[in-house]
């Protein structure tokens, strides 16, 4: 079942002429003819439609919480910041079908009565930039976007912003910051952006994968979506899979899938015949699961269960020869660059996490260090502004309760004690 | 009145103005929680995490300076979790913190000293090396910055965008990297930038004047008011109890902004926060002096006294109370400048009596707290009604030999009219009496001077630029052998044979509120620590 990647081997698909032939933009025409914006929003509430960028959030509750009438603008941002190691879903829709993210985008604009949005992309995505920038030009001059769209006198502007490289622009607040021309910080919260957000007025901020979605629920209809999946976790999704496996990739499925279907069907298993040891299943901040967990249906309350997080829905793999130690270290590294600094907890903690993690890799660990780690990742959780400082403790506090005792071999040992890839 | 709601925090029901963060409801009601990054006069950002509390069906701890106060809400201030994370907040602080303290001038009003005496973990677990940051060095003309001390509270940016709104002040790099610098080739110079100094709740902002000059623990407080301009910013004079000649030339060594949110809120000016070396200043007038041909003789209060007594009652007897003029001074307090007027318009019916002296000096002012006018209680000289015909008509009519003998108080009229002008004029009268504080080309050219102790050595009140009267209060002893202006006009009196109640200022200020119409029903009472409205009167 494909919905989002069905038309991706057609050659082209990025100029808006072969897009159209494909039927694109019909769900664009047929929500300005035949629909309120309320209409839509319920069309997708109804569909089931839940948040791709990582927290799950059904999106037409989401824009139900836009106040209406307040006489300020409402914004759309669609989230195109797609940063989070292991993850890169959105950059495929970018560059290979940037007009179903625009149509999308368009047709979630109409929804929310926003008469100006904006795509906010990945500072490193330059190619992806240049895509959706020839695509948004394509859709201005069929007049897909700009003053009275196709004549329903619905006007609507589409500003294209480059991100500076920061991750924590991908956190809805700080991108919000960061497009504002500021420093991008996570805002402390209440307000949600929702009330207030963009210019301090009501603002919707959806991922890229989400919107995508939007015109084939308007298309077939939210009956018809709804069907696809599970309960609670209809559609398809993209799921980016790298590490250990044979065909690395982004795979669209249903989100009934499990992941050993996943790695060994889809994704041609582990390379050079090896044993799974573990898997990261939604992006680098979630917590690990160990291989036993390989049935688990990869949906957002299956994985749950499981104890992680189904996030952005980017999987790493690791096979039997992966240190434990080393990958951690290697996440939290990047969480401790990462980290905006404003919370003490995240500014400090991610350092000092990473500082104790290089010694115990390499050798150096003291007795009783882990149980200083698992505590700072206590203290570091639950108490920051932004969830930046969960995101770095998380994996730190699975993979040594999942791997304990590679941790404590690694410090009495002095040394690591997973053979190395042959 | 206020909205309110009721709310319940460590077991008491409270009620508080709605809209308010829990941070001040639990001050309100005596309830301290710790913070580093929350400042009342700055906006809320947050940051620190050290404020953290329990609201009943809030899962995560929640910042009490950025949750307002809502009805039924049961806050927990000292629940385990949330005296866990502020133990743990300051932890994560300390890590790179140096050990500077035994070196450090915020020791003894240090935050992070402070809280950790209740929440301090003890037993250190940081077994890495701290990081080396850029250690004291100047970021501006008095603010020293050592970035090894900061926390990154922010208040210092914040307080450059939103106060001083010159923004030299940013957070530089990301993450654990992040530090507090000034923009390249930018300088915090800008006229209240000693308030980071103040706001900086560690020693990273550190005042280059204060450095090093004395621990905190050996200052004492006392409240008055910044004379440097007719804003009148509440101060407090910090006295070193320690004070020894031989190692220090300065009994004040600061002043520090005292709030008021009807004048300066928290803040005060740079001119006014370093304008207390004058307090001790080499410049001082510290005893009587005769003028004998070209020199000086210091004498005694009497001897003094008697000379000018004797010279004001001949000019009296030969030409009576117009042969007397006296220029008064806005530097008075409204209990001296009361006095003077007693004495001089009201026993001896002189008239000729002028406060204002026109400065050619450029000034400083804004449309925040530095005024244009740079005394301290021109509005009680003008609720007084000490104004005559001007300064240049006082002067005139003695370069018309009209005036036998003229009182100066304060005034160094060589910054408003030329020095031949000056000299033209008072080498026309008989006597001059020069009753001020400072040396200055004025000064020069009396026949006697009487040293005036300055604001810091003597109680009374001024009136700032709003019309409001406020108290300054005695920190230090007058200076060598001057005496509080009220003294030396009794001294005066009692001279002359007139009878004279010796009264403190305050009781000074009973009389004036009963005499003059602004004042009355005012008492030092009435003023306490805040100042209070004069009324209006007659523009």
């Amino acid at each position: 079942m494909k919905i989002l990647t069905k038309n991706m081997h057609v050659p082209n698909l990025r100029e808006i002429g072969v897009y159209e032939s494909l039927g694109g933009y019909q769900g664009l025409r047929k929500s300005l003819r035949d629909c309120k914006p309320n209409d839509i929003i319920e069309i997708v509430k109804k569909s089931g439609l839940r948040g791709r960028g990582g927290a799950g959030f059904p999106t037409g509750v989401k824009w139900g919480f836009v106040p209406k009438n307040t006489g300020k603008p409402i914004y759309l941002c669609v989230n195109a910041d797609e940063s989070e190691p292991g993850t890169f879903k959105d950059r495929l829709v970018i560059e290979k079908d940037p007009h179903l993210l625009l149509e999308g985008t368009i047709i979630s604009a109409y929804a929310l009565d926003c008469h100006l949005a904006f795509i906010y992309i990945r500072g490193e995505f330059s190619y992806g930039a240049t895509v959706l920038e020839k695509a948004i030009e394509e859709a201005y001059s069929k007049g897909y976007l700009g003053k009275n769209i196709l004549g329903s006198g619905y006007d609507l502007d589409l500003i294209l912003h480059r991100g500076a490289g920061a991750y924590i622009c991908g956190e809805e607040t700080a991108l919000l910051e960061s497009l504002e021309g500021k420093r991008g910080h996570p805002r402390l919260k209440p307000p949600f952006p929702a009330v207030v957000g963009l210019y301090r007025c009501p603002t919707v901020i959806n991922n890229v994968e989400t919107l995508a979605n939007v015109p084939h629920i308007i298309n077939n209809g939210p009956e018809w979506y709804a069907a696809i999946g599970v309960e609670r976790n209809t559609g398809t999704r993209l799921y980016a899979v790298s590490g250990h496996v044979n065909k690395p990739g982004v795979y669209e499925l249903p989100m009934t899938v499990t992941l050993r279907e996943l790695i060994y069907d889809h994704c041609g298993g582990i390379r050079n015949g090896r044993r799974l040891k573990a898997v990261i299943p939604g992006g680098s901040s979630v917590p690990i699961l160990t291989a036993d967990r390989v049935d688990t249906r990869m949906d957002y309350d299956s994985v749950a269960k499981a104890g992680s997080m189904l996030g952005s829905a980017g999987v790493v793999v690791m096979d039997e020869s992966t240190c434990m130690v080393k990958a951690v270290r290697r996440i939290t590294r990047f969480y401790a660059e990462e980290s905006c600094g404003q919370c003490t907890q995240c500014r400090e903690g991610t350092e000092w996490l990473y500082q104790i993690l290089t010694r115990i890799e390499h050798g150096r660990g003291r007795a009783g260090e882990l149980e200083i780690l698992l505590d700072l990742c206590t203290q570091m959780k639950g108490r920051t502004i932004c969830p930046l400082s969960d995101a770095a403790a998380m994996p730190v506090e699975s993979y040594i309760k999942s791997f304990y005792d590679e941790f404590a071999a690694h410090i009495t040992q002095q040394r690591c004690v997973i053979l190395p890839a042959a | 009145m206020a909205e309110k709601v009721t709310f319940t925090i460590d077991g008491l029901t409270v009620q508080s103005p709605k809209g308010i963060s829990i941070l001040e409801a639990a001050k309100q009601v005596g309830i301290k929680i710790p913070y580093y990054c929350y400042h009342p006069g700055l906006s809320v950002v947050a940051n620190c995490r050290m404020c953290l509390v329990e609201i009943e069906k809030i899962p995560k701890l929640q910042p009490s300076c950025g949750t307002a106060v809502a009805e039924g809400m049961v806050v927990r201030t000292q629940s385990p979790e949330a005296l866990r994370n502020r133990q743990s907040v300051l932890e994560f602080l300390l890590i790179n913190h140096p050990l500077d303290c035994p070196v450090c001038d915020q020791a003894g009003e240090c935050e992070l000293q402070n809280y950790y005496m209740d929440h301090g973990v003890y037993d250190p677990r940081f077994n890495e090396n701290k990081k080396k940051r850029k250690k004291a060095f100047p970021i501006g003309p008095y603010v020293i910055l050592d970035q090894e001390r900061c926390i990154l509270c922010t208040r210092c940016v914040r307080f450059t965008r939103e106060i001083s709104k010159t923004g030299e002040l940013a957070v530089h790099d990301r993450g654990h990297l992040s530090e507090i610098d000034v923009f390249p080739g930018v300088d915090l110079n800008n006229p209240y930038s000693g308030n980071v100094v103040d706001i900086c709740p560690v020693g990273a902002l550190t005042d280059r004047d204060f450095r090093f000059q004395c621990r905190v623990w050996f200052l004492s407080s006392t409240s008055s008011v910044c004379p440097g301009c007719s804003r009148g910013c509440n101060i407090e004079i910090h006295v070193n109890e320690h004070f020894n000649p031989r190692y220090h030339d300065k009994r004040v060594p600061r002043l520090k902004p005292r709030f008021n949110p009807d004048v300066n809120g928290y803040w005060m000016c740079d001119e006014g926060r370093y304008s207390y070396p004058a307090i001790d200043a080499p410049n001082r007038l510290r005893a009587p002096r005769l003028r004998q041909g070209n020199g000086w003789q210091e004498v005694s209060w009497q001897e003094a006294i008697q000379k000018t007594a004797a010279a004001l009652r001949e000019a009296l007897e030969i030409q009576g109370p117009t042969g007397v003029a006296v220029l008064a001074s806005p530097q008075m307090s409204n209990e001296e400048l009361f006095g003077l007027r007693q004495l001089f318009r009201d026993v001896l019916d002189v008239r000729n009596i002028e406060y204002r002296v026109p400065l050619r000096d450029k000034v400083y002012a804004d449309d925040f707290l530095i005024t244009a006018d740079k005394n301290p209680n021109s509005r009680g000289a003008e609720a007084l009604d000490l104004g005559g015909n001007g300064c240049e008509a006082v002067l005139r009519d003695c370069v018309e030999e009209q005036i036998r003998f003229l009182y100066i108080c304060q005034h160094d009229l060589t910054r408003g009219f030329d020095e031949d002008q000056v000299v033209r004029a008072l080498s026309k009268v008989q006597f001059v009496a020069y009753h001020g504080s400072r040396e200055n080309r004025t000064a020069a050219l009396a026949n006697v001077q009487l040293p005036a102790a300055v604001y810091a050595e003597k109680d009374g009140t001024f009136t700032n630029i709003q019309g409001r009267v406020q108290r300054i209060r005695r920190a230090v002893a007058p200076l060598g052998q001057s005496l509080p202006d009220l003294e030396i006009l009794e001294l005066l009196a009692r001279e002359l044979g007139l009878e004279v109640q010796p009264g403190s200022p305050g009781e000074i200020f009973l009389q004036l509120a009963e005499q003059v119409p602004a004042f009355r029903g005012m008492s030092y009472e009435s003023i306490g620590d805040l100042g209070q409205p004069m009324h209006s009167f007659g523009s």
